[in-house]
């Protein structure tokens, strides 16, 4: 048996038969991560122990006593006070935080290329990105040096590296999670979920981190129990919006994706065209929410507290800081972040339309596989137009799951899985059906260039 | 106000009063809450005289990760503040972030409320009668405190000089009241500030101490020829100042200073300007092109606050009398005259005990009149006096005069024994020298006589 390939439910019940013990669960971990990270980047820092469930933790993710610094130089040396709420929940479960994962600075990417503690690399394939932000949190749980692990969602930050990592990834609705602790990138699309081996894993966590706290006052009636496991596809109605299978979408992926949609029809499922008519809209009401909330987010860190100097911030935060602070300016206001409310309003009432025709929203999570590293580096556009398929659910505050199934040209392909508000549950339901009937989870990543593998 | 500052003041007044210009003046207070909690978390609010940051948390820090809550207590004594001055409660209001950089200001944003306010459109009817619009009350919080410390420079200790911050202030509820521009007199800003003063101690929302800074004043004065209605094309604000009798000063000079500069002909520009104690004048803090665009958007850390009509309703029928009407209700219930009135309703402390004693006093027959003769005119300590110990007092010095006809009648033949030339000069037709006669009888009573009795007496016994 290899330890760290269990399923968190998997390791949960080998603890409980006496399989192995907590110290020979971490040391197996332990190992992992030493001969690993080195290649991978996924860790900035890493927590010796030999208790507990070891749990990697993205990096803007208060930690009590860890470094954090949310993968930006600014707050090297920052060492929080406290834990977040979700943190604190995990403890409460037999969770040992085993390292803080590398990411984007302050969430601003999608391919961990804009970390200031150098990129993450993709498992599949060591040079290629592995997908951002939440880089370092999808390949620990790719390369098994955690059971599992917990990332942010703004625009898509856990869905797309989830699919370019080959792994499950959750994003709750906006609410379902405390923020408490979540070091702000865009306060009103922010959300904390997992990533994990399997989507039964998923619901676990899901379970053990939601819930009002009192400390996050946009999260209330946020409860999360499992209950409801309904082990089969007759009935539901699998929606496919004509938006995502358009210009963009890689034709390899969208192979993949159609397969799955497929193998989803057969298990009994009825499939309907839907429509999202405002999808075009989603980056670019995005792109004036999130810096207009950014410039305001990261106004702490005027190095007066927080000791380094502002001249530290990455090119796409300082590029971000200045967007925001011009939408937002006198005069700017009504055009800009006004009628980008507008816009996600619209958004949010495409689903609500679509959502009385199925019952939950099916496609790609990125138009791509992972890309080189260094590919889109220098150029923003590019990098912001591959969340445009996870973006819209964090606008309407909709939940989202990405798991895998198949691969194109060797890499990863995820199936992105969107709910109705607050209903977790069916999207959960449906891809536990696909992944029971499938066998992509169950592959694992080569750990090394694909050219040498005559791909 | 100082008696020295008074008279300053009323003869720059004339001055300008002579002129053809009127001043065009709005209000804006701000003034910190009572709660037991801080506006945006848990720790205390209670910080005034405290160790420096004792009171603190990772939310009123600014730490990263922290997420403000709301303080409900907070947003009812504002919505009771609003409502005491006749606002308007919208059933939607919003908290957004007021954008600018200051080393008292740990998020780099002060939360506060801009284009959605908790309270608006209501007025405050002053001592003249004249009504002031109130634009709005609104919620925010407020900043640390920077404590500048300057050592010797030749001081080899660095941390003797430079600032320090205490965050034991930061997070505090802060409402702020802001007028239209309706002042066209200090005496007018001064009794609306002083009213408002009353009005938050008696909704015991906060203890409006000046001196503590629980409440602050700013002032936007421009002035403009006499007869035009138009407001004027700049204002000048004046802030940081730390007490009422400063604020009026410095309101009284920028009048004189803008004045002067009209009449030379000088353009004056839209500026921020404080106050210097020792020069006695106004001076340059920002200027226009200085001025903060504060690039407010909406607070997404905290949902709308939806107030429902029921909540506002029943918030309203908990508004205590207010200091205003009670006045009122005393003039007219108590026959008290519009001064007395006013002095017995200064606090609510004061403004109870007094009903208290009157209630009191009805059962021995003494009337609300001399109750509030005596409590003012005695200065009576409400703490340390009970309402019965008046009522004993004012009925002991009834015991003592003498009101009986006999007794009097014979003090009154006595004195007219005693000053035949008086009693001569009344009979030859001097009326006044009645007086001295009755003097004659205050003196051999030690002053008990009853002098209205009296004087029907002496009269009767002159006549014979």
């Amino acid at each position: 048996m290899n330890i760290t390939q269990l399923t968190l439910l998997e390791t949960i019940k080998g603890l409980k038969e006496n399989k192995f013990s907590e110290e020979e669960l971490n040391k197996a971990y332990q190992q992992k991560i030493a001969e690993l990270n080195p290649k991978l980047n996924a860790f900035l820092v890493t927590a010796e122990g030999s208790k507990g469930i070891p749990v990697a933790i993205k990096d803007i993710i208060i930690t009590k006593n860890i470094p954090t610094t949310a993968g930006s130089k600014i707050l090297e040396g920052f060492i929080p006070p406290f834990d977040a709420t979700v943190v604190q929940k995990l403890k409460e479960q037999n969770i040992r935080v085993v390292g803080k994962t590398n990411c984007d600075e302050f969430a601003m990417g999608s391919s961990g290329e804009n970390s200031a503690y150098g990129p993450t690399k993709n498992p599949w394939d060591l040079t290629k990105v592995p997908g951002g932000s939440s880089s370092g949190s999808a390949v620990a749980v790719a390369a098994d040096l955690a059971v599992f692990s917990l990332g942010t969602d703004t625009g898509g930050s856990i869905r797309q590296p989830a699919s370019l990592s080959g792994v499950v990834g959750l994003k709750p609705s906006y609410g379902r999670v405390s923020r408490y602790g979540v070091i702000a990138l865009a306060s009103s699309l922010d959300q904390i979920g997992p990533f994990t081996k399997s989507v039964a894993d998923a619901r676990q966590v899901l379970e053990w981190i939601s819930g009002p706290d009192g400390y996050d006052p946009n999260c209330t009636n946020s409860e999360f129990s499992i209950f409801n496991f309904q082990f089969s596809m007759k009935d539901l109605r699998i929606g496919l919006p004509r938006e995502y299978f358009g210009k963009g979408l890689d034709e390899g992926v969208e192979k993949v994706i159609k397969d799955a949609v497929k193998k989803i029809e057969e298990l009994g499922a009825e499939i309907v065209e839907v429509q999202l008519p405002h999808t075009e809209y989603a980056i670019a009401a995005y792109y004036i929410v999130l810096p207009s909330e950014v410039s305001a987010n990261l106004a702490r860190f005027d190095g007066i507290r927080f000791g380094s100097s502002r001249k530290n911030f990455g090119a796409e935060v300082k590029r971000r800081i200045m967007l925001g602070t011009y939408t937002l300016s006198a005069g700017y206001f009504d055009d800009y972040f006004m009628k980008a409310a507008k816009v996600r309003t619209l958004i949010k009432q495409d689903f609500e339309k679509a959502f009385e025709k199925c019952d939950v929203i099916v496609g790609p999570a990125s138009p791509t596989v992972a890309w080189n590293l260094g590919e889109k580096a220098d150029d923003p556009l590019a990098m912001y137009f591959s969340d445009a398929y996870t973006i819209p659910a964090n606008l309407a505050g909709i939940p989202g799951l990405c798991l895998p199934c198949g691969f194109s040209q060797g890499l990863p392909v995820g199936l992105q899985i969107l709910g109705k508000y607050m209903d977790e549950e069916t999207i959960l339901n449906v891809g536990e059906i696909y992944e029971q009937a499938t066998e992509w989870h169950k592959e694992k990543p080569p750990l090394s260039p694909a050219k040498e593998r005559n791909i | 106000m100082a008696q020295g500052e008074t008279t300053i003041v009323t003869r720059q007044r004339k001055k300008y009063m002579t002129n053809k210009y009127e001043p065009v003046i709005g209000l804006e207070i701000h003034v910190e809450l009572n709660t037991k909690n801080k506006m945006f978390c848990r720790c205390s609010a209670d910080y005034f005289g405290k160790e420096p940051n004792t009171h603190t948390c990772p939310v009123c820090l600014g730490l990263p990760g922290a997420l403000p809550y709301t303080n409900k207590a907070a947003i009812e004594a504002c919505i009771k503040i609003g409502l005491a001055l006749n606002c308007f409660t919208p059933s939607l209001s919003r908290f957004e972030r007021k954008n600018y950089f200051y080393p008292d200001l740990p998020k780099g944003y002060q939360i506060s409320q801009y284009r959605w306010p908790l309270c608006v459109n209501g007025y405050l009817v002053l001592d003249n009668g004249q009504k002031i619009r109130i634009n709005r009350a609104h919620q925010e919080e407020d900043t640390a405190k920077l404590m500048h410390r300057f050592g010797s420079q030749k001081s080899k200790v660095k941390s003797q000089n430079g600032t320090q911050i205490d965050f034991n202030r930061s997070g505090v509820p802060l409402v702020e009241i802001v007028t239209e521009p309706d002042f066209h007199n200090v005496e007018a800003v001064r009794d609306y500030a002083k009213k408002l003063q009353q009005l938050f101690r008696y909704l015991g929302v906060s203890n409006a101490d000046m001196e503590r800074g629980d409440m602050r004043l700013e002032a936007n004065v421009s002035v403009r020829p006499e007869g035009s209605t138009d407001l004027p094309n700049y204002r000048v604000e004046l802030k940081n100042i730390n007490s009422f009798r400063f604020m009026v000063a410095a309101i009284e000079y920028e009048i004189k200073r803008q004045i002067t500069a009209l009449e030379k002909g000088e353009k004056i520009s839209q500026e921020t300007r404080g106050w210097d104690a020792e020069q006695k004048s106004t001076y340059l803090q920002r200027s226009k092109e200085e001025a903060h665009d504060y690039r407010y958007f909406p607070e997404p850390d905290l949902p709308e606050l939806r107030i429902e009509e029921s909540r506002v309703k029943s918030l309203e029928s908990s508004l205590p009398e207010l200091p205003w009407i009670k006045s009122k209700r005393f003039e007219e219930e108590y026959k008290l005259t519009s001064a007395q009135a006013k002095i017995l309703t200064e606090t609510k402390e004061l403004a109870d005990y007094f009903e208290q004693t009157v209630e009191h006093g009805k059962k021995h027959g003494v009337e609300a009149v001399q109750i509030a003769n005596y409590i003012i005119n005695k200065k009576v300590n409400i703490e340390e006096t009970l309402p019965t110990q008046i009522i004993e007092e004012i009925k002991n010095k009834k015991v003592g005069i003498i009101d009986n006809e006999e007794e009097l009648t014979k003090l009154a033949e006595r004195a007219i024994k005693d000053n035949p030339k008086s009693v001569a000069d009344y009979k030859a037709g001097k009326i006044p020298a009645l007086q001295a006669i009755t003097g004659g009888v205050m003196r051999l009573s030690s002053g008990k006589a009853d002098v209205a009795k009296l004087r029907p007496i002496l009269e009767k016994l002159l006549k014979q």
